[in-house]
């Protein structure tokens, strides 16, 4: 297991092209740009005609590299997932933005995550919001992802390592939740959690193919309902009807 | 073609021995005698030696199927028999060129052949592990389609010092090809057929030093048996074979994506149990820090928790759920938030099948629901063993309650089997929601999910009775309207003429169910239906009499893809509709059994194009990875089996067209025969493996006698008699087989082997023939071409193992096979114009 990473990160370390400093800053600007080209593509689909300027804002100043395994930076600045050890991943930026557009997260919203894996997703809300609750249950990936958002100076993050399947009751309730472990099903204590007009983002997929993402949102009398967005510009039908 | 077979095939009649070998190496005189001096040989073979060699090569060509489906999710049956065909090859392609350094010291080389891969089986897989290898990121890293690469060639290893070995013995007792042979073919036959039957007691990990520990006893045995010095070579392979004995067993590191690798990385994750057959590894993991809490995609409405579970592994992939049941039905609520509860609110104590029970989460929601009864068929003894005996308690005794009857039994050999009848058959949401969204069973032969098998299952119906089928939810819709459209085909064959009437859809948040109702639905039912649905905001995809206004309303989506998918299946423009569908929809059949594969490739580009943004869940990776693997199958095998030819002398002996073409389509011919018997007859043996194992022992048994045979006759038209003898069989086949396989799949398992070697033998016998026949043609008009023959037989044989599966995909078993005849046949016609 060790092995395969000693490699992995071998190969990635002698592909290392550009990035250090100035240029990891052009490489992200220029993810940036393309995740918002490919937004505006897939509007259609996705109901999200445009990044909002604090989620772009958030992409451009969060810096990916810092979340990736040692001899991966070179990677980090592609619109692709990248694996993180521990059969984890990091999603693509493109889903990444889109999770947190769907969000509508408001500076003095409280927001929880399950599943802080890198930690990145984590740091894109702390720029979109003043505190953040993000649970993991992969013991080594949790204390690391914490310990990385400390040093990056992310005070607002709360993480702990655990079940994520009761949220977090002390902090509770939240106005927004995002689910990045996968679950067979939704934990109904996650649902008692959100705020009435409070959302929840799932991604639905497996590592490195995000298939949908899902959107619930609790009404004001406490029911929920759901939308399911595909995140590509894919018409499956070609009118056969 | 089996490479036993083709290094008989020139020596199988002793006279055109020395001339065939002769004209392998280019100075026919001086060789001519050196093999006839073979004959004076002193000694005898190594009899012993190489019948254990065979057995190591083909157990490890059936071992890694298996070790393949612990470390992937893939049987990977194609690509590893192409690795094997491309170590033979290749090896023969070495002893072509290097004959002359070789044969004087035979026992030298053979030793250290046997000695190699002693060395490689174990080494070559321990190192492939090494390759970080990962299928899933195979379209997003340019540099996966190399690992890939570097894991085929490492697999091929072992193969080419096996198949050096054997085709040593060949070339230097050519006097002796027959019974040299029989040996081979024995051990071979052996070594098939022993891995499944050692694997009930053995770990796949273990055995692979099982079969280091013998081949090193193999090496110790030429060792006697060539008499080579020294003799303390002999104790040590012993010693070796002894220590490997002793040694720990390799681990097997399944990838770290498997279900199982993620479950064992939770903090609080403990393996309490864990067993192993030739099924699969079942493994058991508590945790009772974060529990596993399994509700495949339960309502968003409900507020009821699942109770404690233990999680069921096979081979690294699910998990099902074992849980904790004490005889109340209280806790188990949950079970009427899923999908697939509905037909229970649609029936009334009905009795049930539950096909594919796993650890019982399906039973338990059949119990909870007030079933008269319950019938459980699961394949995998070790979990039906694990309800039963070692968590008896904690499962609550729920095999054996007076109300269950858990039958251990394929689905399908079951339901043909069976003489009962049923108001409820459930099929079990058997795979896990990642492999079935990530495309990993694009590959595998399903035959649950066909259009004969959802008649089958419509027999078993007790009047109202029905069929439930359940379902990942995919997005856009893949399974559930190749689902839908199998059910519209299965009711339309057995002579409904509205099967819309007889259909009902529903789907939540991340299942879909389907209802196949043996008759209409009723407005009761549909009343029931709609009110199942609003109280957990599931959506109705369709039902007799459906709006749309009525469909999308609860996990909206962007248009209602499900009920206009459903619309379009039912209506006069279903085929356009299919054809039009950008994924593959059309219904899986016992001949296209590939369920899972929804890979089309007019909406490949565009699905490419749409990689970076959010398109990569478009595509299964599985297609990509068989495409890649034929693509390094023709390169490899062109350049380690062709290419050495083309540098070496033997350059200006090049084959005439209708030799070439002869070789190559004989070989190719053969690989689709072997490939597509092997598919198809997983569903008469009930798993891949077998399948594998029973074929390939079967295929190379009598293809050998059939060469040997061949040898022995003088007909002159003897390649005709057998292409058309194939012809017939084939085609017999074809038309009888299902019957016959429908009949006898209730058999014992003893019995279905040994009526699948008795299929097998009267073609395989036949396709024997083609091979000596030609090389005697050959050593006649074109002796100095034979290597080449040679050559571009084991180049077919590489690339025919993987394009057959390709092929399988496309065009169906029948179309494979029927095209193998037509290969054949045209190789007939091609002998007659040989110079």
């Amino acid at each position: 297991m060790r092995l395969h990473f000693a490699v992995g990160a071998f190969i990635f370390f002698c592909s290392a092209l550009p990035a250090h400093g100035a240029g990891f800053d052009s490489a992200r600007h220029d993810m940036v740009q393309e995740v918002v080209a490919d937004t505006a593509d897939t509007a259609a689909y996705t109901g999200i005609s445009a990044l909002s300027p604090q989620v772009v804002a958030a992409m451009e100043k969060v810096e990916r590299h810092r979340f990736l395994p040692f001899g991966m930076s070179s990677l980090a600045y592609l619109n692709r997932p990248l694996p993180i050890g521990h059969g984890q991943t990091i999603s693509q930026p493109f889903i990444v933005a889109l999770m947190s557009e769907l969000m509508k997260v408001k500076p003095g919203d409280k927001v929880l995550e399950i599943g802080t894996g890198s930690g990145y997703q984590a740091a894109i809300l702390a720029e979109l919001t003043g505190s953040v609750y993000s649970i993991e249950i992969i013991e080594a990936l949790g204390t690391e992802a914490g310990e990385r958002l400390q040093e990056l100076g992310y005070r607002n993050v709360h993480t702990k390592v655990g079940d994520g399947y009761y949220g977090w009751p002390e902090a509770a309730p939240f106005d927004a939740i995002m689910v990045t472990a996968a679950a067979s099903h939704v934990p109904p204590p996650l649902i008692k959690q959100l705020k009435p007009g409070g959302r929840m983002v799932i991604p639905l997929g497996t590592q490195f193919m995000t298939q949908s993402l899902m959107l619930v949102e609790k009404q004001a009398d406490g029911s929920v309902t759901s939308r399911q967005i595909l995140p590509v510009s894919f018409v499956p039908l070609t009118g056969g009807h | 073609m089996r490479f036993a077979q083709r290094f008989l095939a020139p020596l199988s009649r002793s006279r055109e021995i020395s001339s065939d070998l002769a004209a392998v190496f280019r100075r026919p005189s001086r060789l001519a005698s050196r093999s006839i001096r073979a004959g004076e040989r002193e000694g005898r073979p190594p009899f012993f030696a190489i019948s254990l060699l065979s057995t190591c090569v083909l157990a490890y060509e059936v071992l890694l199927t298996r070790l393949f489906s612990i470390e992937l999710w893939h049987h990977f049956a194609y690509m590893i028999i192409s690795a094997a065909m491309l170590g033979y090859g290749a090896s023969g392609t070495l002893l072509t060129l290097l004959r002359e350094k070789f044969l004087p010291r035979f026992g030298v080389v053979y030793v250290a052949s046997a000695a190699s891969l002693t060395l490689l089986m174990p080494v070559a897989f321990w190192l492939s592990q090494q390759i970080p290898f990962n299928p899933l990121e195979l379209l997003w890293d340019p540099t996966q389609p190399f690992r890939l690469l570097a894991v085929y060639l490492l697999m091929m290893l072992p193969f080419f010092c096996g198949g050096l070995g054997i085709g040593l013995v060949f070339a230097y007792w050519g006097q002796q090809a027959s019974r040299v042979y029989a040996y081979d073919i024995l051990g071979a036959g052996v070594g098939s057929m022993m891995v499944i039957a050692v694997l009930f007691f053995i770990s796949p990990a273990r055995l692979l030093t099982v079969l280091s520990a013998l081949a090193l006893l193999a090496a110790a045995i030429a060792v006697i048996e060539t008499r080579l010095r020294p003799r303390w070579l002999m104790e040590l392979f012993l010693g070796l074979a002894v220590l490997a004995l002793v040694l720990p067993a390799m681990s097997v590191h399944p990838s770290p994506y498997k279900d199982l690798s993620q479950a064992l990385d939770i903090a609080g994750a403990q393996v309490v149990e864990e067993r192993s057959s030739p099924l699969g590894e079942v493994t058991v993991v508590k945790n009772t820090r974060v529990p596993l809490r399994d509700a495949p995609g339960m309502s968003l409405n409900a507020t009821t928790e699942p109770p404690a579970q233990l999680a069921v592994y096979v081979d690294g992939n699910g998990p099902s759920a074992l849980t904790r049941f004490d005889g109340d039905l209280a806790p188990l609520a949950y079970l009427d938030q899923l999908t697939s509860a509905l037909p229970y609110h649609l029936l009334e104590k009905p009795r049930v099948l539950v096909l594919g029970a796993g650890a019982g989460s399906d039973v338990l929601q059949a119990l909870y629901h007030g079933s008269a009864t319950i019938d459980a068929v699961e394949l995998d003894p070790n979990v039906i063993a694990l309800v039963r005996q070692r968590f008896r308690d904690y499962a609550g005794n729920l095999y054996d309650r007076p109300d269950v009857h858990a039958h251990e039994a394929e689905a399908r050999g079951f339901v043909n089997a069976s003489r009962e009848r049923y108001d409820l058959i459930e099929l079990a949401l058997m795979d896990s929601f990642g492999t079935a969204s990530a495309g990993l069973y694009g590959l595998s032969e399903n035959y649950l999910y066909t259009v004969e098998a959802t008649q089958a299952y419509l027999q078993r119906l007790e009047p109202g009775g029905m069929l439930a089928v359940t379902r990942w939810l995919t997005l856009p819709p893949r399974d559930a309207l190749k689902l839908f459209a199998t059910a519209i085909r299965a009711l339309e064959r057995s002579g409904v003429a509205a099967p819309g009437a007889r259909l009902a859809m529903i789907r939540g948040w991340k299942t879909v169910t389907l209802l196949v109702k043996g008759s209409d639905f009723t407005a009761r039912d549909v009343a029931e239906l709609k009110a199942f649905c609003r109280a957990r905001s599931f959506d109705l995809a369709w039902y007799p009499g459906m709006q749309a206004s009525e469909a999308n309303r609860y996990n909206q989506l962007a248009r209602p893809y499900f009920f206009e998918g459903a619309i379009a299946l039912l209506g006069p423009q279903r085929q356009e509709f299919m054809d039009r569908y950008k994924f593959y929809i059309e219904p899986a059949t016992d001949d296209r059994p590939h369920f899972f594969r929804f890979f089309k490739w007019d909406a490949a580009a565009e699905m490419l194009s749409l990689r970076a943004r959010g398109g990569m869940p478009l595509l299964d990776w599985s297609y990509p990875l068989l495409v890649a693997t034929l693509l390094q199958a023709i390169a490899a095998s062109a350049l380690l089996i062709l290419a050495p030819l083309a540098f070496s002398r033997c350059r200006r002996t090049l084959p005439h067209a209708p030799e070439a073409w002869y070789f190559l389509s004989i070989g190719l011919g053969f690989m689709f025969m072997e490939i597509a018997f092997i598919q198809k007859f997983v569903l008469f043996l009930s798993h891949p493996l077998y399948a594998v194992a029973v074929v390939l022992c079967a295929f190379l048994a009598f293809a050998g006698i059939g060469g040997w045979l061949a040898g022995r006759t003088q007909a002159a038209n003897k390649v005709t008699l057998a292409v058309a003898a194939m012809v017939a069989i084939s085609l017999g086949y074809l038309a009888f087989m299902p019957a016959l396989f429908q009949a006898l799949t209730h058999l014992p398992d003893v019995v279905k082997v040994i009526v699948s070697i008795l299929l097998i033998a009267p073609l395989a016998l036949c396709m024997g023939v083609p091979f000596p026949s030609g090389m005697a043609r050959l050593s006649v008009s074109r002796r100095d071409a034979i290597p080449w023959a040679w050559a571009i037989n084991g180049f077919a044989s590489v690339v025919g193992a993987v394009l057959a599966t390709l092929l399988a995909i496309h065009l169906g078993f029948s179309a494979v096979i029927l095209l193998a005849l037509l290969v054949y046949a045209s190789a007939g016609i091609a002998l007659g114009r040989f110079a």
